[in-house]
């Protein structure tokens, strides 16, 4: 710091609102922490000798008279190797009943990375699901979130992703997240016995919601860490980036701000960019990849949190229920992973990209059959093998239980082609289709 | 004795400071968080009171901390050496700068000046100059690089002296003008221009007379973009918009590239520093990187430096405009320079405009939109800058404030659809719905006509309407069913699928269709309207169906391949040979 000051001590509140309070107080640095009345609070506005803190845990029960003492920092968190195998709240603080870690103490949400120091991402990220490595394959280095209504079991297929996935460090952000779904993640990663590369920061929904605003930023610290010091690859997982940004909203609505679109705060862009825009793909092979969680509202990804999301991510993943196969799929058309390209065929076999253009586009003529049947008009035969190839493709691979390699996977939709469709309705490159294809 | 101040107030990057002297509106001063200055710019004066937007983040400033006013306006430095480099929205230069996180407070030259330049004079002792006149040359590239007189001299000057022809570095003094009060005045190979302020150092800014040729059918055909021009593109996200601003860079007719990265993903301005070096500039031959210059200002870089990215970007453009150079502008997105605007105007408790964008919005992107143009110099030599921004609107309705105030400045709209993007026909630009105001222009129109073909401009509209009359023909036959409409509208409709995928639709991955120059896009444009001119009487909808598909598979074989080539005249034969066999 600048100028570390004394910690000083002020006992007059001139205004509380329920995210909120304001003093007079001097030599008060921007965003610099304060404990209100024994709860943490952060420094968000200064006007003369007036002084506006947000109080992560709500301002419930805090008298005008309360005690407060500034720190002279911003948030920090202390890093070392000592983070592995730990649970920890938003503060940054054991919940595990360990001890305390120690390490250099950093500031959280600090600069990001010179553009320039940059690499372009090319390692590929195999999850083992079909509908993720066969038709939006994930890099190292990406940003994506899933957009999922709340009844769809999206934590379940991030647990399933960062434990397959072949990384270093695991760094698990919970916003809002039921204690159920905490304890879930917490049982899977050690039923996986993979609690030495997991690191969480958890914010649930029985803590105060302005907590969620620290989170991605203590996971983040805790990624750039491993990923820049110790060259580690590193997968963050974020959940519910929704919650975290309805916390934006509470805490800019308390500050009299102006609301832009859907109520939320101006700065929203602003404010989820500086999340996502940690991932990164360095130079020394050190990688901070995000796998996010949008929930969404029926669907809708207009409003204005997933419309964000998806101008800042590198694509984003739907999961959606299939009432053909009667299992959840990661939906082809309205998923996209914007990196694929870097991988697709460079790092995996050479008919990659040709076979999922292939797959997806046969299955989107299984959903124009469907919708004449629906209409009533007469199917031909084409139509009755597309919809019978749709059913088995959602079955054995856009299925979310499936667990296969990219090489199975290229060579179950070979033997799906083969069985439905012509050669020629495929529309495969002809010496793809003579290396790998499966007709008799 | 410059003023100074003192901290009163702050709020995220808006900060408030007690001013002792005099300061002007846009001033730039610096905020001391301790010992590292921040650079700052005033936006608003009330009494003693300044409000300043911080280019960087304030975290660990304080009330009473020091304010050092500079007494000019954010200015970027101008020379050689500027093309092929990447800088953030305030010039620094991002490749020399060491730790991988930028640093608060760090700033780079913009320029190298170590770097020696062959420098060969074009002006003589005795010769009246003004500004932007041409005192000397430099190679940069492979673009002869003019020494001007800088923008910012006024009235006349005559040359004193020239350096001769010779190998010099930028600070160097390259010629001593004599003003009329009879001072003399040195000049360097650099000079410095206020960013916020459009550089007017030429004769005249007449109508646009030509197009810039970009190789994408949908564009040079349909909806031209004139050279000077300026244009366009609103999409939802996931519709395309950057690998259609990624082919026009790569391959717009410019000597010179800038692109504004404003406020979007750092992998992408990631991808153009990794892949332009490696790719040729099919106009020139030579390394695409070489007439490309960068700017940027990623989404999570400073808010308050989105803004002065975009200007930065313009100022360069113009600078080697008047060195009578073309020059394209690409800048993604607009939509989150407005709202740095909104953050900012929201900060200021200003009252809002709609979608709480600030009210004068609509002005301040007419304003920018305006500086693109043809020139004339005034030594009688064009120059012109063309701009296209991209616009990303909210929940992509195109009824939001950029996208309609944009709508306002731009000539040129390429309205990217979610719908044909879902059905994956890339460009997903919507023939119907974007437009070019140049096809209206009679100087335009003549030109096409001209160097393409007599009746080109009409031949364009005739094929519109084919495309406007197959999508009513397709509402048609989706109500009414596939048996309830004559056949005449299942082919009116065909005709419009081919020319939507013979060439609407463009492979912007393959290598051969990805750049279609003019000649080949009359070629296939005669084709079509040749088989679209033809009255087929098919039996029944099932065999114009088949027919077209058929067709259509032939004419994308075509445009896969190389221009001239034995397929390509194969495919040729094949198609007049089934149009013979059919076509009455």
């Amino acid at each position: 710091m600048a100028n570390k000051a004394y910690q000083r001590t002020y006992t007059q509140l001139s205004a509380i609102t329920k995210a909120t309070i304001s003093l007079g107080a001097s030599h008060v640095t921007n965003e610099e922490l304060a404990v209100v009345d024994g709860k943490l609070a952060q420094v968000v506005k200064t006007r003369g000798n007036d002084v506006t803190l947000q109080v992560f845990s709500g301002t419930e029960g805090i008298p005008t008279n309360a005690e407060v003492s500034f720190l002279g920092t911003p948030p920090t968190l202390k890093v070392s190797e000592q983070l592995a195998g730990r649970f920890f709240n938003a503060y940054g603080h054991p919940i595990d009943g360990g001890p305390e870690v120690e390490g250099e103490e950093r500031e959280t949400g600090g600069p990001s990375v010179n553009p320039y120091k940059r690499r372009q991402p090319s390692e590929l990220i195999p999850t083992g699901i079909a509908g993720i490595d066969l038709n939006n394959t994930l890099v190292t280095g990406q940003k994506i979130p899933f957009f999922a209504d709340p009844d769809q079991p999206y934590n379940r297929v991030m647990a399933d992703v960062a434990l397959r996935a072949d990384v270093d460090k695991i760094i698990l952000g919970g916003m809002g997240l039921s204690n159920d779904d905490y304890l879930y993640f917490r049982q899977q990663f050690e039923a996986a016995g993979a609690l030495d590369r997991i690191v969480c920061f958890i914010n649930t929904t029985e803590n105060p919601p302005v907590e969620r605003l620290l989170v991605p930023d203590m996971a983040l610290t805790a990624a750039e860490y491993f990923a820049v010091d110790k060259n580690e690859k590193v997968l963050v997982l974020l959940t519910d980036m929704t919650l975290y940004a309805d916390a934006l909203c509470i805490v800019s609505n308390r500050m009299d701000q102006i609301p832009s679109k859907d109520s939320m705060p101006g700065s929203l862009y602003s404010d989820l960019a500086k999340i996502y825009e940690k991932a990164v793909q360095l130079p020394t092979g050190g990688s901070i990849t995000i796998i996010a969680v949008t929930t969404l509202n029926d669907g809708d990804i207009t409003h204005a949190i997933p419309d964000n999301t998806g101008y800042i991510t590198e694509g984003q993943l739907f999961l959606r229920a299939d009432s053909d196969s009667g299992c959840t799929i990661v939906d082809p058309f309205r998923s996209l992973s914007r990196l694929k390209q870097l991988v697709q065929g460079k790092k995996t076999r050479e008919d990659h990209s040709q076979v999922m253009n292939a797959g997806v586009r046969l299955y989107a003529d299984a959903k124009n059959a469907k919708s004449k049947l629906e209409n009533g008009f007469d199917l031909s035969d084409y139509d009755l093998r597309c919809i019978d190839y749709a059913k088995e493709y959602a079955t054995r691979l856009l299925s979310i239980e499936v667990n296969i390699r990219i090489e199975e996977m290229l060579d179950i939709a070979w033997e799906l082609f083969a069985k439905y469709f012509t050669p020629a309705e495929t529309g495969i490159k002809q010496a793809l289709m003579d290396k790998y294809g499966k007709w008799q | 004795m410059a003023t100074t101040g003192k901290v009163t107030g702050i709020v995220s990057n808006l900060v408030t400071v007690q001013v002792d002297g005099p300061v002007a509106e846009n001033e730039l001063c610096q905020v001391y968080w301790g010992d590292t200055p921040l650079l700052a710019e005033v936006i608003k004066v009330n009494g003693d009171k300044a409000s300043v937007q911080v280019f960087e983040s304030t975290r660990g400033v304080q009330g009473g901390d020091k304010v050092e006013f500079l007494g000019r306006m954010l200015e970027v430095t101008l020379g050689p050496g500027l093309l092929s480099g990447i800088y953030d929205g305030l010039e620094n230069n991002l490749a020399t700068m060491e730790s991988v996180f930028l640093k608060r407070g760090e700033y780079t030259a913009a320029l190298d000046n170590t770097k020696k330049w062959a420098f060969k004079p074009l002006a003589a002792p005795g010769d009246k100059v003004s500004a932007a006149s041409w005192l000397g040359e430099v190679q940069e590239g492979w673009l002869p690089h003019k020494i001007m007189v800088p923008f910012s001299f006024q009235g006349e000057y005559t040359v004193q002296s020239v350096a001769p022809e010779g190998e010099y570095t930028i600070d160097d003094t390259m010629a001593v003008l004599r003003n009329e009060e009879g001072e003399e005045i040195p000049v360097t190979m650099t000079q410095k221009w206020p960013v916020k302020i459009a550089v007017k150092a030429y004769r005249e800014k007449p109508r646009p007379q030509k197009i810039m040729e970009t190789g994408v059918r949908v564009i040079d055909s349909f909806n031209p973009i004139a050279e000077g021009g300026t244009g366009f593109i609103p999409g939802p996200f996931g519709c395309g918009k950057t690998v259609l601003q990624h082919a026009i860079a790569k391959q717009g007719e410019a000597d010179v590239i800038v692109m504004a990265a404003c406020g979007e993903r750092a992998n992408e301005v990631v991808e153009i520093f990794t892949e332009f070096p490696e790719l040729v500039d099919p106009h020139t031959g030579r390394k695409l990187m070489e007439r490309t210059t960068i700017i940027c200002n990623t989404s999570n870089m400073p808010v308050a430096a989105r803004e002065a990215s975009v200007y930065t970007a313009m100022t360069i453009c113009e600078y080697y405009r008047a060195m009578g150079l073309r020059c394209l502008l690409l800048a993604d997105s607009t939509s989150r320079w407005a709202q740095a605007l909104r953050e900012m105007s929201n900060r200021l408790e200003e009252l809002p405009g709609s979608d709480a964008f600030p009210v004068d919005l609509s002005a301040t992107i007419s304003n920018f939109y305006a500086r693109a143009g043809m020139v004339i110099l005034n030594n009688g030599e064009r120059g012109a800058v063309t701009f296209i921004g991209t616009v990303s609107p909210a929940g992509g309705n195109l009824k939001e404030p950029v996208t309609e105030s944009t709508k306002k400045a731009a000539r040129c709209f390429y309205a990217l659809e979610q719908n044909r993007a879902d059905q994956k026909r890339y460009p997903a630009v919507n023939p119907i719905d974007s437009y070019s105001k140049y096809l209206e222009y009679p100087e335009i129109c003549e030109w096409l006509n001209s160097r393409i073909e007599e009746g080109w401009v009409d031949n364009v509209l005739k094929a519109k309407n084919y495309v406007r009359r197959g999508r009513e023909m397709a509402d048609q036959i989706n109500i009414l069913g596939d048996d309830g409409v004559p056949v005449s509208y299942h082919e009116a409709y065909w005709k419009s699928e081919l020319i939507d995928y013979a060439f609407l639709q463009q492979d912007a991955f393959d290598s051969v269709d990805a750049l279609c120059p003019m000649e080949r896009q009359k070629f296939m444009l005669d084709l079509l309207l040749d088989i679209c001119g033809r009255d087929f009487q098919f039996d029944d909808f099932e065999k114009c169906r088949a027919f077209f598909k058929d067709l259509i598979n032939d004419l994308r074989q075509m445009n896969y391949s190389e221009w001239g080539s034995e397929d390509f005249r194969a495919y040729q034969e094949t198609i007049s040979k089934k149009l013979a066999e059919n076509g009455k």
